[in-house]
């Protein structure tokens, strides 16, 4: 019963956490001076165009931008009723995008699941990647399998995304008929979910879950082989072979179960350096995931648009770290009973 | 009755240098302990493990045979294939190692890692594995087997993880036991409870145990048979009661003058003078609140209680205890790392009849001028020297800090220190890994001595040392408190080791001094059950003065177990009682 009482009390500190991030980012995204439609209104007034003024202006009260910071960070949470109630993120409400002129959800709404898709996919990629290699690579170490393995994991590290991108779409598309850019072919874009919309994804995504992947596929792979190293000389490994285990088992049952353990703590600081790390390679290959929206909503102060895109990368992040300490406990019982040890 | 085991000639080499153990050959019968003794880099660990194929990555077996005769007929060992040797790990021949803390691994129950002996070795079903694995921790002294099988290794105790190896090597019922310095990593009192074990168990069985050891108090304790090696060659070998009792060969002899005894003594000390302390330890007392997981509160352990100890210049006090029994931190508090409850104090004096400090009321000047009179060694000379800095630097750095001569002056005096301590000014320029253990500790030694300091805590720098190591490093610390007029708070877990050195004697437990007492005097009276059991529990190399193991087990217990006049609690602790002149002991007068 501790694990459920660790489990509740990491997601309400996870709450906490959140809500001093949305304090945070909407601080950060108002700390340039002016906002969106006060920059429009005075655009429009110095080139004379006061129709468009008066909508700004109706946009302004609508949306609460003429109250005092605070109580436009209560009304966009939701903590407190706005204009139109209470209407802000946790009611579901995500806010207007000035720039495209649509309510944030719409812009949002699809590209929110792509990029959780190929995200995951791409974590997915690292872990079925860098645990077979890595476990390899720390076995028959000093070998050529593991100078092999070393040399393609630097090459991954080294090579530049995007530039990655660019070839595998060049020869992916010359040798295996790959398409080109897009998560989906656009024939199937605004149609229901069909068994042939999902078959267009997945052909889509497997070159951009192999460009994000690489390089945290090769970082984890050396971290796991240098754990898995040291693992390897600590006196227990020798009890076990003493007991007469075989190499294979032995190497399973003990070092690898110890190496675990970094490896799952990766799987919260993974998701968001991919998220980041995904908003040029987005833009390269043409994806409609979020990153390339919110690089337009911070040049161009689209407050809601950005607050609501920070935020979610935020929960991503959260809810990774809430995942990989939940996981931790379970897999290492020193952490577990951590209270009781003296 | 014939050799259940025997090694033949065995070499072991690393790649293709020369070989580290040549021509070794011994055996040993069923019922019979072989005792291996030697310093370490004597080839004594490679060689047992030779016997289960258990080497390093990059050492070979070049030459030799070791066959097995047991109860499965004739086996040539260094013969089989990996496979089947496989099957005797564990099985016929099983092991037991030094770290017990380190041996086992953490994230598997102690039920779930010995059961797996049997799952490999074993055909019978879960259910009478289970109970054959509860019976043997019954045998081995776990008072809740059941408890203990669902355990993991960090909930226990390092004498109780021992016992779990040993159950996890005994479990298959072997017929060679190879125990690799199963008690170096265990307080004393400990290790004779762990080493009566071993006996009784093979008492029960009749097993052969290969003892490798570097104590020779040890083998004096438990083997028929003993093999001494250095440099990977035997020097001698023989019945122990020859070997022990007429050491024939100079090696034997050397090492036998360097292992620590704690004498008979025919009478007690007079009471220690306490006038001209350097040092003045007043009711000092630390709680430490450890930090729970943060989803619970915190405990708090008291580490020590109300410790009242002087240091009269120029001599040595020593404090004695097992792990945990707050010696250590007594010592940090003493230098002032570490801050005492309120209403303890530490007064230093540097020079006689000059001004005191206040160790933990200075300010940043007086702090200062403290370090410079106040210095420590610490316990593993492998850890406490940075590898990247020469030795030069390492004993110029202290001048430095301190603003002490130009560069020139610095060199020369490390150079002087180095001389102090026996080394030799062209080491000036070498990396600590270019040196032994022993004389890592003298640089060591040589470090805290650059600033010329009044007072050296000395927190147990001898036990990460082999034996004829620690004696040369005692010799060097006696030589220079005589030499230099320094004096010494001298922290260790070896009544024998500070039989030597101290002036007085304060014997911790459980984070109070239950006894202290000139060294003669606790020798040739001791009245504490605990001091007792640590006197009884000290190996001594003398087949003719076994370890008491019922005095260890009166003593060695829970404080609730001793009689009535010494029990404490928590709340009650009785006083510290002057019994005799210099002799003070905590009990009910």
């Amino acid at each position: 019963m501790t694990i459920l009482r660790y489990a509740i009390y990491r997601f309400l500190t996870m709450l906490l956490t959140l809500v001093v991030v949305s304090v945070m980012v909407f601080v950060i995204i108002n700390l340039p001076p002016g906002d969106y439609l006060s920059n429009q209104i005075n655009e429009l007034r110095a080139t004379g165009q006061s129709q468009g003024v008066a909508q700004a202006e109706f946009l302004r009260t609508e949306y609460a931008l003429d109250r005092p910071l605070w109580e436009q960070y209560l009304i966009w949470v939701g903590f407190a009723p706005g204009p139109n109630g209470f209407s802000g993120l946790l009611q579901g409400d995500f806010g207007w995008s000035f720039e495209f002129d649509q309510p944030v959800a719409d812009i949002v709404g699809g590209a929110l699941w792509m990029t959780v898709l190929v995200n995951l996919s791409a974590v997915l990629f690292v872990y079925m990647v860098a645990l077979p290699l890595g476990v390899i690579a720390a076995a028959r170490s000093k070998t050529w399998v593991d100078y092999t393995a070393a040399f393609v994991g630097y090459l991954g590290l080294a090579t530049p995304n995007f530039l990655l991108a660019l070839i595998l779409f060049y020869y992916g598309n010359k040798y295996f008929n790959l398409p080109i850019g897009g998560l989906m072919d656009p024939a199937f874009e605004g149609e229901p979910m069909s068994w042939e919309k999902v078959k267009s994804v997945l052909v889509h995504m497997i070159v951009p879950t192999f460009v994000i992947g690489t390089s945290g596929a090769a970082a984890m792979m050396q971290r796991l082989r240098a754990n898995l190293l040291d693992e390897l000389g600590k006196p227990y490994v020798e009890t076990a072979q003493a007991k007469g285990l075989s190499p294979s088992r032995m190497l399973t049952k003990y070092p690898l179960r110890m190496a675990f353990n970094p490896f799952v703590a990766d799987i919260g600081n993974l998701l968001p350096a991919m998220v980041s790390g995904s908003v040029l390679v987005s833009v390269v290959l043409g994806l409609q995931t979020i990153g390339p929206a919110l690089l337009a909503a911070l040049k161009s102060q689209d407050q809601f648009l950005a607050g609501f895109v920070l935020m979610f990368v935020a929960l991503l992040t959260l809810v990774g770290t809430m995942i990989s300490d939940v996981l931790l406990v379970l897999l290492d019982p020193r952490i577990r009973y951590g209270a009781r040890e003296t | 009755m014939s050799e259940l085991l025997t090694v033949e000639d065995l070499t072991i080499g690393f790649h293709d240098a020369d070989p580290v153990v040549e021509k070794v050959s011994f055996s040993v019968r069923s019922g019979e302990t072989l005792a291996l003794v030697g310093e370490s880099g004597s080839g004594k660990t490679l060689s047992c493990r030779a016997v289960l194929r258990i080497l390093p990555r990059a050492a070979r077996i070049r030459s030799g045979r070791i066959t097995l005769n047991g109860s499965a007929g004739r086996t040539v060992l260094t013969a089989l294939s990996e496979r089947r040797m496989r099957a005797i790990r564990g099985d016929a021949v099983s092991m037991i190692f030094q770290e017990p803390m380190r041996s086992l691994s953490p994230l598997h129950r102690i039920g779930n890692q010995v059961i797996e002996v049997l799952n490999l070795h074993g055909d019978q079903g879960t259910k009478a594995a289970r109970k054959q694995v509860l019976d043997t921790f019954e045998r081995v002294g776990f008072p809740d087997p059941e408890r203990a099988y669902n355990a993991y290794p960090f909930e226990m105790s390092g004498g109780m993880r021992q016992r779990a190896m040993i159950a996890m090597a005994m479990v298959a019922k072997p017929e060679v036991l190879i125990a690799d310095e199963p008690t170096t990593a265990l307080d004393v009192t400990t290790q004779a409870q762990v080493l009566g074990l071993i006996k009784d168990l093979q008492r029960d069985t009749g097993m052969a145990v290969i003892l490798v050891t570097h104590d020779l108090g040890v083998v004096a304790n438990m083997a028929q048979h003993v093999v001494v090696m250095n440099k990977g060659r035997v020097m001698e070998s023989g019945p122990a009661p020859l070997v022990l009792g007429d050491p024939a060969h100079g090696y034997t002899r050397k090492l036998f003058a360097a292992a620590p005894a704690i004498p008979q003594v025919a009478n007690p000390a007079p009471a220690p003078s306490h006038h001209d302390l350097i040092l003045d330890i007043r009711g000092v007392s630390k709680t430490y609140t450890m930090r729970g997981a943060s989803w619970k509160a915190g405990a708090t352990v008291q580490a020590c209680r109300g410790i009242d100890l002087k240091v009269p210049r120029g001599k040595t006090l020593a404090i004695v205890g097992e792990s945990g029994s707050g010696k250590t931190t007594c010592a940090r508090i003493a230098l002032g790392a570490e801050l005492p409850d309120p209403g303890g104090e530490v007064v230093f004096a540097p020079e006689a009849g000059g001004p005191t400090i206040a160790v933990h009321a200075m300010d940043r000047a007086a702090r200062t001028a403290f370090q410079r009179k106040a210095q420590m060694v610490f316990q593993d000379p492998y850890s406490s020297l940075s590898p990247r800095m020469r030795v030069v630097d390492a004993l110029t750095e202290p001048l430095e800090i301190h603003r002490i001569g130009n560069r020139r002056d610095r060199r020369d005096k490390a150079a002087e220190m180095l001389a102090m301590v026996g080394l030799k000014r062209d080491m000036l320029y070498r990396y600590p890994h270019a040196f032994s253990g022993g004389q890592r500790q003298r640089l060591s030694i040589a470090r805290a001595l650059t600033l010329d300091p009044a007072l050296l805590v000395c927190d147990e720098p001898t036990s990460a040392l082999d034996v004829s190591v620690q004696e040369q490093i005692l010799t060097l610390l006696e030589e220079i408190r005589d030499r230099v007029g320094l004096s010494y708070l001298f922290i260790s877990h070896d009544l024998a080791v500070v039989a030597r050195i101290a002036d007085e004697v304060a014997v911790m437990r459980q984070g109070l001094v239950v006894e202290q007492a000139p060294p003669d005097t606790l020798f040739h009276s001791p009245r504490h059950p605990y001091t007792k059991a640590l006197i009884a529990a000290q190996p001594t190399p003398d087949i003719a003065r076994p370890i008491d193991l019922r005095l260890v087990s009166q003593g060695a217990g829970a404080p609730s177990s001793w009689p009535e006049a010494f029990r404490f609690s928590e709340t009650a602790v009785p006083a510290l009682a002057e019994l005799a002149p210099g002799h003070k002991v905590r009990c009910h007068v």
